[in-house]
């Protein structure tokens, strides 16, 4: 709270009826961008935007400046965030919608998955989760956890075999069960290993042997404490899988996650979830104004 | 996105050629955009800041005087600053414990498990230890699981209690089955936790306090952005530890949160993770950590080029 009223109190008497914005308070408002990872050159646009804005629009009152501040920082995530959502919700269609989660070692995937089927299943959902990951040390057993913890449906093969295998094996019995809602989990890769990136997209062609349009969403989740390196994650997965939708893991700590802003706005791909804590309640929808807030905290 | 730093300095390459030596002014923009690489790289913001401007002292004062081009001194300034600032050299582990204690810390997810059995192996083959693994993450669903999946892979005996809720309580007592059954190095593997997570935080501050171990380890994913100082200072506080391990190095990142790190504890990086397989472990170099974060292939040819 202390941070934030001096920031913005710094802010508005550096402008209040100036038409400049003063150097200082840009390097300030800067400070405050790059150190929740925004990057350089996002943070370069959000404040070329507001000088642009203060130049324009003479002699602002603090109050107003606040509301142009925040703005243009959630101006760059609106085109694709718009409506933002409360709840949890998936489209309704005929058959299970197909959600299948990918992103680098450790970001929080499988955890993330709990967490959803969790807050499906509250909703009358029926959920069946896919044990895609076949590969990491007790990852099988780390989701059937999960899925007792939650009380969903897991199917599973045994460690090392195929993961396309299993993904299609998913399918078919949330098909026959008549589920609403399948999570695939799938191994954590470093997006420059192409084998493995190639994996992923096999892994994507086998499910449309069973639902033609599956996956209905390819959720890449970001682990929030990540730098600038989660542009290249962003831009790999996209090319091997199609991601439609960003997760952001691990905001309960001091990261700020702000790296989703610049990928939001350059591959046009909204954030839908953050990650709040490793409990099955802590998943939230995302909020857009929270989420700009929090860096001023 | 790592073609910057050869544009940026190349850019400012341009504005220092044909000038017979470096000024105030024609140094302002390349060390401007230096500081802009290095943000891009994670380096901290206030770090790059303190970075550039001590690079900025070397070359006014030495300017003049040297048979160099402006643009190679000035590329050969940052370089062998960001070198030095990485540390000197290779730091190994202090093994003289009986048994040796290593106690694993760090973040969700950066790596301490795998780690731990990564280390595990390499003090069994090559150093000709006899380890023992020890599973004190009582929370993460399957994590003693991952861990006995991990010691059978690499032929490490694992102990482990699911029974027991204290993780104080289970690395004491594996200290006695390790100093009766011979093991010489115990490798205790705990659960991630946030640096603001008081109770986590006083959890780990307890086990390291009971068992005293001679190489506290904080394992941190090479990824990190700029809250890497945050942590790092936090857990150092609580545990003052021995020495860094940087994960995940197999990837495209540039790494530049281990110069945060570096910078604001000033502990060695010991080992780096360099893949998923037990193998994937090397000792850190300094050098080519510092040639990493500044992508060096795009500065020696710069230098070329000048
Ligand atoms: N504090 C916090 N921890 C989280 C959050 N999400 C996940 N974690 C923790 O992060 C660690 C890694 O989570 P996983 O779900 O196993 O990550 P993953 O992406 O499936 O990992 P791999 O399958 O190994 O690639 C676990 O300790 C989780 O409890 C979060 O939002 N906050
Ligand atoms: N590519 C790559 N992956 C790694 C490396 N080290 C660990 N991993 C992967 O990162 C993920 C997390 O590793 P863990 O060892 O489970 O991490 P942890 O710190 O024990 O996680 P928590 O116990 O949940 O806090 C797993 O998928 C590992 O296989 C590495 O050096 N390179
Ligand atoms: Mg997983
Ligand atoms: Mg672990």
């Amino acid at each position: 709270e202390k941070t934030k009223t001096t920031f913005f109190d710094k802010l508005g008497k550096a402008v209040a009826g100036k038409s400049k914005v003063d150097a200082d308070v840009l390097d300030d408002l800067e400070d405050v961008l790059i150190s929740s990872d925004v990057g350089v050159a996002t943070t370069i646009k959000v404040i070329d935007r507001i000088e642009d804005r203060v130049a324009k629009d003479k002699y602002l009152g603090t109050t107003e400046l606040n509301g142009i501040l925040r703005d243009e920082i959630a101006g760059l995530l609106s085109e694709v965030n718009n409506g933002d959502a409360t709840d949890f919700t998936i489209p309704k269609q005929e058959g299970p919608y197909v959600v299948m989660v990918v992103g680098v070692n450790g970001v929080g995937k499988t955890t993330t998955i709990g967490k959803l089927a969790h807050q499906f299943k509250q909703k009358g959902l029926k959920v069946v989760l896919g044990a895609g990951d076949t590969f990491r040390a007790a990852a099988v057993d780390q989701l059937q956890i999960w899925a007792d913890r939650v009380g969903v449906e897991i199917v599973k093969q045994d460690m090392g075999s195929d993961p396309a295998s299993v993904a299609f094996d998913t399918l078919q019995s949330a098909v026959a069960q008549n589920a609403d809602v399948v999570l695939l989990d799938t191994a954590g890769r470093l997006h420059n290993k192409v084998n493995l990136m190639n994996e992923l997209t096999k892994v994507k062609r086998v499910m449309q042997k069973i639902i033609p349009d599956a996956p209905h969403d390819v959720m890449l989740v970001l682990d929030g404490s990540t730098g600038q390196n989660a542009f290249e994650q962003a831009k790999q997965f996209t090319a091997a899988t199609e991601v439609s939708s960003l997760a952001v893991t691990k905001l309960d700590g001091t990261a700020k996650g702000g790296v989703v802003i610049g990928i939001s706005d350059q591959f046009q791909i909204p954030v839908r979830y953050i990650g709040v804590g490793e409990g099955m309640d802590d998943l939230q929808v995302f909020n857009k104004t929270e989420f700009v807030d929090s860096f001023f905290n | 996105m790592f073609d910057n730093l050869t544009d940026k300095l190349d850019k400012a390459m341009h504005v220092l050629k044909g000038h017979g030596s470096i000024t105030e002014v024609n140094v302002a923009d390349t060390l401007k955009e230096i500081r802009r690489a290095l943000v891009d790289a994670d380096v901290n913001y206030k770090i790059a800041k303190e970075f550039t401007s001590r690079a900025k002292e070397k070359a006014l004062g030495q300017g003049v005087l040297t048979t160099l081009k402006p643009g190679q001194l000035l590329t050969k300034i940052v370089k062998d600053e960001l070198t030095e600032l990485m540390g000197g050299d290779v730091t190994g582990l202090n093994l003289t414990g009986n048994p040796t204690v290593i106690l694993m810390s760090g973040l969700q997810g950066s790596g301490k498990t795998t780690f731990s059995g990564k280390l595990a192996n390499f003090l069994k083959t090559k150093k000709s230890k006899r380890p023992l693994l020890v599973a004190c993450d009582i929370y993460r669903p399957a994590a003693i699981d991952q861990l006995h999946v991990v010691g059978e892979s690499v032929g490490v005996e694992v102990f482990s209690n699911r029974d027991e809720k204290d993780p104080v309580k289970i690395s004491e007592a594996a200290i006695a089955h390790a100093k009766q059954n011979g093991f010489n190095v115990v490798i205790i593997d705990t659960a991630g936790r946030l640096a603001v997570d008081e109770e986590m935080m006083t959890e780990i501050a307890n086990v390291h306090a009971a068992v005293k171990p001679q190489e506290t380890l904080f394992v941190v994913d090479s990824m990190t952005g700029q809250d890497a100082v945050n942590t790092a200072k936090a857990f150092n506080e609580r545990l003052n530890f021995d020495g860094v391990i940087l994960t995940k190095l197999d990837g495209d990142t540039r790494g530049g949160a281990a110069l945060s790190i570096k910078s604001v504890v000033d502990k060695p990086i010991k080992f780096i993770g360099t893949g998923e397989k037990m193998e994937a472990i090397d000792v850190f170099y300094p050098s080519r950590m510092a040639d990493r974060i500044l992508g060096m292939g795009d500065v020696v040819s710069l230098v070329e080029r000048a």
